[in-house]
């Protein structure tokens, strides 16, 4: 088991004794993926309006980052993971009463400068060495299954940079450096029109799912109320404004 | 009768001193070992060889000298013009030499990028018509860290060049010395250490650079990956790896700064 | 006459120099002055360093700086020998490197140049210390080298700024010796620049006493020691520099013999007593000092807490006593004193020769 960084768990300890006052706890902690940062931020505003007087508290971080937080016994009451196999592990280690459940789901999407200056349209394209391609790290989920895609559909990208986040790749596409990357749907939704998108096929596409569930004793009813809340028609409604799409 | 008085030893350094130094060689040794301490050393030669370290050191070592050797051909000069020539807008010029140690890295690579990019402000016109882009290339790692490292040597030379004695060059001349037999015969070699040193901290800088390479250049293993980066992209994958790179960094960068600093120092 | 310089040169606000200069080929000439006089200034206006605004240089014909005209030689092609004060040898380079300097920035190949340079530093006595680096010699020794390496390139002037004051007492007496065996053995016109009125006296035929930028006065030694025409001059007559024979723990001076300290020295002599070496006492003192006679004060000048007295026959000297001891012993003009000098003070400097005129 990998070891975990003090400062990892300090501010998840100080935030647990810190709450640690009365029966119904009025907080809410909540470990997301951090694909989930723009979404989340949302649905924790729109339900601390709707629930005055609770304090929902958001923990973004790698998905992996975040699974070990847990285990090694973070006092977390939510985990939104980006993928299945942490939460699996979460599964395994018997800290959950229900099932995990699908949530939201995720596409990837070529994204281009506005324009589209390098015409393309499809993964073929990103073959083409005229073009400066860039895609995530393999290191970083989105790069990791941006791999996937194109292996699956048998092209061997000319790849130019392997940028270090979502962010820094969606920067130079938008200022013309790039010609083409591969993100998340949400990631190009999440620029709000500076980058563009190109859709790739359903049968090429990997579905990246967001399992989400209450961890552990100390706060169900709170815990399990904000779930409820993210699967309701209104947390759906501002998923799929982000560019999410919901089982 | 009181006790025969004793002061302290005037040869030992003071107490204070070398608790407070003490301190400060722990700030230095502490995450050194702490490194050293994870360094999985079963696996290291394995790691080592790998084709991601072998190409990240020789772009490293490529770039880091490239760097270092354009920031003598144009700092030298520059520090020069700087130290003996009053020009209208001298404390302008030496600001801007001055600003790519305070501006975080990042920011210089994003400056690069907007000047030299595909889309550059020189950048496009060189494009369009040459279709030469630095951007992505073993020369765009060149160029980012000659632009965070030059400084440097310049700042170094510059001190060095306003504090020599002006009378040494004037001796020369009434030897017989031209200009030229000046800089080469007297000047340079007087400011010889710190032409060193200029060289030592341009050459640190330079081999440790990330920010503005990776924004100007990009990430490829091969053409621009040097090792700070492959650091940083395998440091949540695949730890090992990471701290083999590291201790590679350490061993090397110790190795030239103590060889540099000892063989060539000479005093007078 | 082989220097004609008549240099006007502004350095700042306070100091405007004027200063006019003739020296012939084999003549020595001092230019003494207290510092910031401008002496450094001529020395860098004749050498090249610093163009005038105004005057004319020329070195046997060759006109070196003329702005009327608009001909300025740089330093480099004026083919002066300088010898720096403190030396200024290139410390990243061996004193053998040093002397060869000139030579070779002059493109006298490297054998050539090395062999005349060993030649000059076994002549200024040096054999055997070419691989020294300048921070290994002494002060003495490293005169030497810089007057090598000036000399070495046989220069058509040759200029000294203030080449003994940075020696102490003991070299310094050895080093004038060598100076001056090979100042004599140099062709060209020669100007010293010191503000050591012994250098000036024991090494040069002509004096040009310099303040405030411009000359003063100009003569031979005798002439500005005994006819100072200011102040600054009379305050260098006034430090007793007196023309003698030594003889076995004796000096003759003016026909009066004094005891020195100096049982070695023999032959002409520069005397120099400080005038706060002189004791002044009303009645004949008592106890060891042998140097002592009768005299009349002819002048009393008070500055501040100290007093000068001038003392007349048989042997005029300049005292410098507290104003309490003047008014405690009731000392003024006419009156009659004794004065004792200690033989330890009296010092002695040989005399080898042509810088005092001859009776």
């Amino acid at each position: 088991m990998k070891r975990l960084p003090i400062s990892a768990c300090a501010p998840l300890l100080l935030v647990s004794l810190m709450a640690c006052t009365g029966q119904s706890n009025p907080r809410v902690l909540v470990s997301a993926a951090a694909s989930l940062t723009d979404v989340f931020a949302e649905i924790e505003s729109v339900y601390e309006d709707i629930h005055p007087g609770v304090d929902v508290i958001l923990n973004f971080g790698g998905s992996s980052a975040l699974r070990e937080q847990i285990l090694e016994g973070a006092p977390v009451d939510v985990f939104a993971s980006a993928n299945r196999e942490n939460m699996d592990a979460i599964v395994e280690s018997g800290l959950l009463d229900e099932d995990p459940v699908v949530f939201a789901r995720n596409l990837l999407q070529i994204a281009v400068p506005v324009g589209n200056p390098g015409g393309v349209t499809g993964l073929t394209d990103l073959a083409n060495e005229e073009l400066l391609i860039g895609l995530c790290a393999a290191e970083v989920p989105c790069g990791h299954l941006a791999r996937q895609v194109l292996a699956a559909a048998d092209v061997t990208a000319a790849i130019d940079t392997n940028e270090p986040d979502v962010r820094a790749l969606l920067t130079k596409i938008e200022v013309g450096e790039l010609d083409a990357g591969i993100v998340y749907v949400t990631d190009v939704a999440s620029t709000d029109g500076a980058v563009d998108g190109v859709d790739l096929p359903e049968e090429d596409n990997v579905v990246a799912e967001y399992p989400i569930a209450v961890i552990g004793e100390s706060n169900p009813e709170r815990a399990a109320d904000f779930v409820e809340f993210v699967l309701s028609d209104t947390g759906r409604a501002i998923l799929t404004d982000h560019g999410f799409s919901t089982p | 009768m009181s006790a025969p008085e004793r002061s302290a030893d005037p040869r030992r350094p003071p107490t204070l001193l070398v608790v407070l130094a003490g301190v400060g060689i722990a700030f230095f040794a502490v995450p050194l070992i702490g490194l050293v301490g994870r360094v999985p050393w079963a696996n290291l030669p394995e790691l080592l060889s790998s084709a991601v370290v072998v190409d990240a050191f020789r772009l490293s070592m490529v770039a880091s000298v490239a760097a270092t050797a354009i920031a003598l051909v144009l700092g030298i000069p520059l520090a020069w013009i700087l130290a003996r020539v009053e020009f209208p807008g001298r404390a302008l010029v030496r600001g801007m030499v001055t600003l790519p140690l305070v501006l975080p890295p990042v920011v210089g690579g994003a400056a690069l990028l907007f000047a030299l990019g595909r889309r550059g402000l020189l950048g496009e016109v060189v494009y369009e018509a040459t279709g030469l882009l630095l951007p992505f290339s073993t020369w765009g790692v060149i160029v980012a860290t000659t632009f965070v490292a030059m400084p440097f040597m310049v700042i170094t030379v510059e001190g060095a060049l306003r504090g020599l004695d002006l009378r040494y060059e004037g001796v020369a001349s009434t030897l017989g010395a031209g200009r030229w037999t000046v800089l080469r015969k007297v000047t340079l070699p007087m400011i010889g250490p710190s032409i060193l040193s200029g060289v030592v901290l341009t050459w640190a800088r330079a081999f440790g650079e990330f920010g503005a390479t990776i924004t100007f250049a990009g990430n490829l293993q091969g053409e621009t990956q040097t090792l700070p980066l492959a650091v940083f992209v395998t440091l949540e994958s695949d730890r090992d790896a990471a701290v083999a790179v590291s201790l590679l960094m350490v061993v090397v960068s110790l190795v030239v700064l103590i060889a540099l600093r000892d063989r060539w120092w000479r005093s007078w | 006459m082989s220097l004609e310089a008549r240099i006007r040169l502004r350095r700042s606000e306070e100091l405007d120099i004027q200063v006019d200069l003739s020296i012939a080929t084999g003549a020595t000439v001092a230019l003494l002055g207290p510092n910031g006089a401008g002496k450094s200034s001529v020395l860098a206006a004749l050498a090249g360093l610093v163009p005038i605004d105004s005057g004319r240089i020329a070195l046997k014909g060759r006109v070196f700086d003329d702005p009327a005209s608009g001909v300025f030689v740089a330093a480099e092609d004026r083919n002066v020998g300088v010898v720096f004060q403190d030396y200024l040898l290139f410390p990243h380079l061996t004193a053998l490197e040093n002397v060869a300097f000139g030579l070779r920035s002059r493109g006298i190949p490297r054998d050539n140049a090395m062999q005349r340079s060993r030649e000059w530093l076994s002549m200024v006595g040096l054999a055997g210390m070419e691989g020294r680096r300048p921070a290994d010699l002494s002060g003495g020794q490293a005169q030497r080298v810089a007057l090598a390496r000036a000399l070495v390139g046989e220069p058509d002037l040759l200029l000294l700024d203030e080449a003994l004051s940075a020696l102490d007492v003991g070299a310094r007496s050895s080093t004038r010796h060598m100076l001056q065996k090979h100042l004599e053995g140099f062709a060209g016109p020669r100007l010293l620049i010191t503000h050591d009125p012994t250098e000036a006296f024991l090494l040069a035929d002509d004096i040009h006493v310099i303040e405030g930028g411009v000359v003063t006065q100009s003569g031979t030694a005798d002439e500005i020691r005994l006819r100072p025409a200011t102040s600054y001059a009379a305050e260098l007559a006034g430090a007793n520099f007196l023309r003698g024979v030594a003889e076995a723990g004796t000096v003759e001076v003016d026909g009066h013999r004094l005891s020195v300290a100096d049982d070695d020295m023999r032959g002409p002599v520069l005397v120099t007593i400080p005038p706060t070496a002189v004791a002044v006492h009303v009645t004949r003192p008592g106890g060891s000092p042998r140097n002592t006679w009768s005299t009349t004060v002819t002048a009393v000048e008070r500055l501040g807490t100290r007093v000068r007295l001038s003392t007349g026959d048989p042997l005029p000297l300049t005292v410098e006593v507290t104003a309490a001891a003047t008014d405690e012993l009731g000392i003024q003009t006419g009156r009659e004193v004794w004065v004792a000098v200690k033989a330890t003070e009296i010092g002695l400097q040989a005399d080898d020769g042509n810088s005092f005129s001859r009776v």
